[in-house]
C-alpha cells in the first residue's frame, strides 16, 4: 500500500523569490527557471528528506498539470519573430520540471510528466499507484503544478512511499489534506 | 502475470498511410526529408519530413487533432475493439500538440485529449504523457501499466507531432538541426531533422503476438538539455528491461539515434555498459526525421514489423561509425531469426526510456 510521508503546497500569490531566499538561497539556477519549474523546485525542497543530494534510483518524480508549460510557451512565442530564445525554448517541455527536480536532488529514478483535464484525486492516485509497478521505485515525489499564468497557479505535492507509517495515499486522504 | 500485447497498429506519415506502406517505403530506402525554405514562416531553411495537410485535415479539427483521431481510428478498426467501452481507455503522447495555434485557441494537450476521446464516445478521463522525446515510449509503458492496474480490457495509445514555427525556431536556436538529411551514429553527423507523423497501438491482454514485456524510465539527474556523458539514465533503463532477457535473444536495439553529436555518443556508451555491444543497432530518423511524440510508437511498430519479416532495418544516413564504442550499427538490411527487440529513447529533461518487446512463444 502507498502511504503519504509528507505534503507541501504553495499558495497562489506567493513571492517565489522570497520563498527561495528564505528556504534555499544557494542554487542560482533557480533564476533561469520558468514559473512552473520554480514551483516544482520549491515543492521538492520542502519535501526533501535526509540524506540529501545522494544519488538514488528508487525515488520517482511524477508531475501532473492541465496547462503543462503553456505559461512559458507564451513567453517563448513572443521571442520567435525576432530572436528565438534558446534559454526560454528549453522550458517549453512539460517534463522539464521533473528534470530540474531530478538534477537538484540527484533523483535518478523514473521522471514522468502527465497532462490531465482537471485535478481528480482518484485519477491522480491511480496513475501514481501504477507508476509503482516499476519495482525499483520505492517512493515518489508526485505533484500537481498547474501554471495558468505567472501569477495564477495551483501547486502542491506529496511524498509517497511504499508501506510507510503515514496515512494511505487514497482519494479520501488526498481530499482531507487538500481541504485543510 | 497476464501478458500485455499489441493488438493493432497504425502509422500516418509522409511515407505512407498504413503500417505496410511505411514499412515497405523504409525497405526501399525512401525518406521524405527535404529542404524547406519559408515553410511556417521560418526565416532559415530547414530539412524536415512534413505531412500533406490537405490530405488529413478534418473540418472542425486542427491538423494535429485530425491525425491523432485518424491514427487512433485506424488502429481501433484493425482490432475490432469497442472504443466507447468503459473498459477501454485512451493515452495520448505528444510534446507540443497544437502549439502552432498558440494565442488563437486552447492549445493544451488536455484539450486535444478531450477531442480524441469525444471522437470515440469514450467515457474515461484521457491521460496525456508528455515526457519530451521519450513520450511515445512512455505512453506505451503507461498503457501497459493501466491494463495491469485493473479495470480495463484495452488501451489505445496514440502519439503524434506536427511541426511549426514554434518548434523549428526552437531547435534552430539550440543549433540542434542539421542542414542535410541526418546521419545517425555516423562520423559526419551534425544534428537532427524534425518530422511529422501519427501512430497508434491498441494494447490488450493475450498470449499470442507481440508482448510489451516491460519498460522503464530513468533520469540522468545531470542536465536539462544535454545527455549524461556516461549514459547513466539510458543504461539504467536498459538494465531494468534486460532482467527479462539475454542479449543473445535480441534481434536489435532500435535506438533514438537523433544524429546529434551528444545523443548518439551517449547511447553508444549506454549500450556498451548494458552488455549489448554485440547486438545489432539501428535508427529510423533518416526516414522520418525526429517525430517527437510519435517517435516511440512509430519506431516500435516498424521494429515489430521488421522482426516479423526476419529483418534488421538499415540505418538510413549511416556510413561510417562515429561514436566511441564499437556498436554494431546496421548500415544495410540484415537478417535475424530472433524474436525480441529493445526500443530506446532519450530526451530533454534528462529523461531516458527503454521498452522490451517479444513475439509470442513460451515465456522464460
Amino acid at each position: 500500500m502507498l502511504t503519504i510521508k509528507q505534503f507541501a503546497s504553495i499558495p497562489a500569490g506567493t513571492d517565489l523569490t522570497a520563498l527561495y531566499r528564505a528556504r534555499v538561497g544557494d542554487y542560482p539556477k533557480f533564476f533561469k527557471m520558468d514559473t512552473a519549474c520554480k514551483l516544482g523546485f520549491l515543492l521538492a525542497e520542502e519535501l526533501a528528506d535526509e540524506p540529501r543530494f545522494t544519488p538514488r534510483e528508487d525515488r520517482a518524480v511524477l508531475m501532473f498539470s492541465t496547462h503543462g508549460c503553456l505559461c512559458n510557451d507564451r513567453h517563448y512565442e513572443e521571442t520567435v519573430q525576432d530572436f528565438p530564445s534558446p534559454s526560454l525554448f528549453v522550458y517549453t517541455l512539460p517534463n522539464i520540471i521533473t528534470g530540474e527536480i531530478a538534477i537538484r536532488n540527484k533523483y535518478a529514478g523514473e521522471t514522468s510528466a502527465y497532462v490531465l483535464e482537471r485535478f481528480d484525486p482518484a485519477v491522480f492516485a491511480g496513475l501514481v499507484e501504477q507508476a509503482f509497478q516499476d519495482v525499483v521505485t520505492a517512493s515518489a515525489l508526485c505533484g500537481w503544478v498547474d501554471c495558468r499564468a505567472d501569477d495564477d497557479y495551483t501547486a502542491f505535492a506529496f511524498l509517497v512511499e511504499r508501506d510507510g507509517d503515514g496515512k494511505a495515499f487514497n482519494t479520501e486522504n488526498i481530499y482531507g489534506i487538500l481541504d485543510q | 502475470m497476464k501478458k500485455v500485447i499489441c493488438m493493432g497498429e497504425s502509422i500516418l506519415s509522409p511515407l505512407g498511410e498504413t503500417v505496410t506502406e511505411n514499412f515497405e517505403a523504409v525497405l526501399r530506402g525512401e525518406s521524405a526529408l527535404q529542404l524547406h525554405a519559408g515553410t511556417f514562416g521560418v526565416k532559415e531553411p530547414f530539412v524536415g519530413s512534413l505531412m500533406d495537410r490537405a490530405r488529413w485535415q478534418v473540418s472542425g479539427l486542427s491538423f494535429f487533432d485530425s491525425i491523432v483521431v485518424e491514427a487512433a481510428r485506424r488502429a481501433v478498426e484493425a482490432t475490432g475493439i469497442d472504443p466507447a467501452s468503459p473498459r477501454t481507455a485512451f493515452v495520448l503522447s505528444s510534446i507540443k500538440g497544437n502549439i502552432e495555434h498558440i494565442g488563437t485557441q486552447d492549445v493544451t494537450l488536455a484539450a486535444s485529449a478531450r477531442k480524441l476521446v469525444d471522437a470515440f464516445g469514450n467515457p474515461n478521463p484521457p491521460v496525456v504523457v508528455s515526457n519530451a522525446c521519450i513520450s511515445g515510449l512512455a505512453a506505451l509503458l503507461q498503457g501497459r501499466r493501466m491494463l495491469l492496474g485493473g479495470g480495463l480490457d484495452h488501451v489505445v495509445v496514440v502519439g503524434a507531432e506536427v511541426q511549426s514555427r514554434f518548434i523549428v525556431t526552437g531547435f534552430q536556436s539550440l543549433k540542434a538541426l542539421s542542414e542535410a538529411p541526418c546521419k545517425p551514429f555516423d562520423a559526419h553527423r551534425d544534428g537532427l531533422n524534425l518530422g511529422e507523423a501519427a501512430a497508434a497501438v491498441v494494447l490488450g491482454f493475450g498470449e499470442e503476438g507481440w508482448e510489451l514485456v516491460d519498460g522503464a524510465v530513468r533520469n540522468d539527474a545531470n542536465h536539462i538539455s544535454g545527455p549524461s556523458r556516461t549514459g547513466e539514465g539510458s543504461y539504467k533503463a536498459l538494465r531494468y528491461v534486460l532482467r527479462h532477457i539475454a542479449p543473445e535473444e535480441l534481434a536489435f536495439v532500435n535506438v533514438h539515434g537523433t544524429s546529434t553529436l551528444y545523443n548518439d555518443e551517449m547511447e553508444s556508451i549506454a549500450i556498451d555498459r548494458a552488455g549489448l555491444i554485440d547486438v545489432p543497432v539501428n535508427a529510423l530518423k533518416g526516414y522520418f526525421g525526429h517525430t517527437m511524440g510519435a517517435a516511440g510508437i512509430l519506431e516500435s511498430i516498424l521494429s515489430m514489423r521488421a522482426v516479423d519479416a526476419g529483418i534488421v532495418l538499415p540505418t538510413r544516413g549511416f556510413t561510417e561509425l562515429g561514436v566511441s564504442r564499437p556498436v554494431k550499427v546496421s548500415a544495410e538490411a540484415g537478417v535475424t531469426d530472433r524474436k525480441a527487440f529493445v526500443k530506446l529513447l532519450s530526451g530533454f529533461g534528462g529523461v531516458n526510456g527503454a521498452l522490451l518487446f517479444r513475439k509470442g512463444g513460451p515465456t522464460c
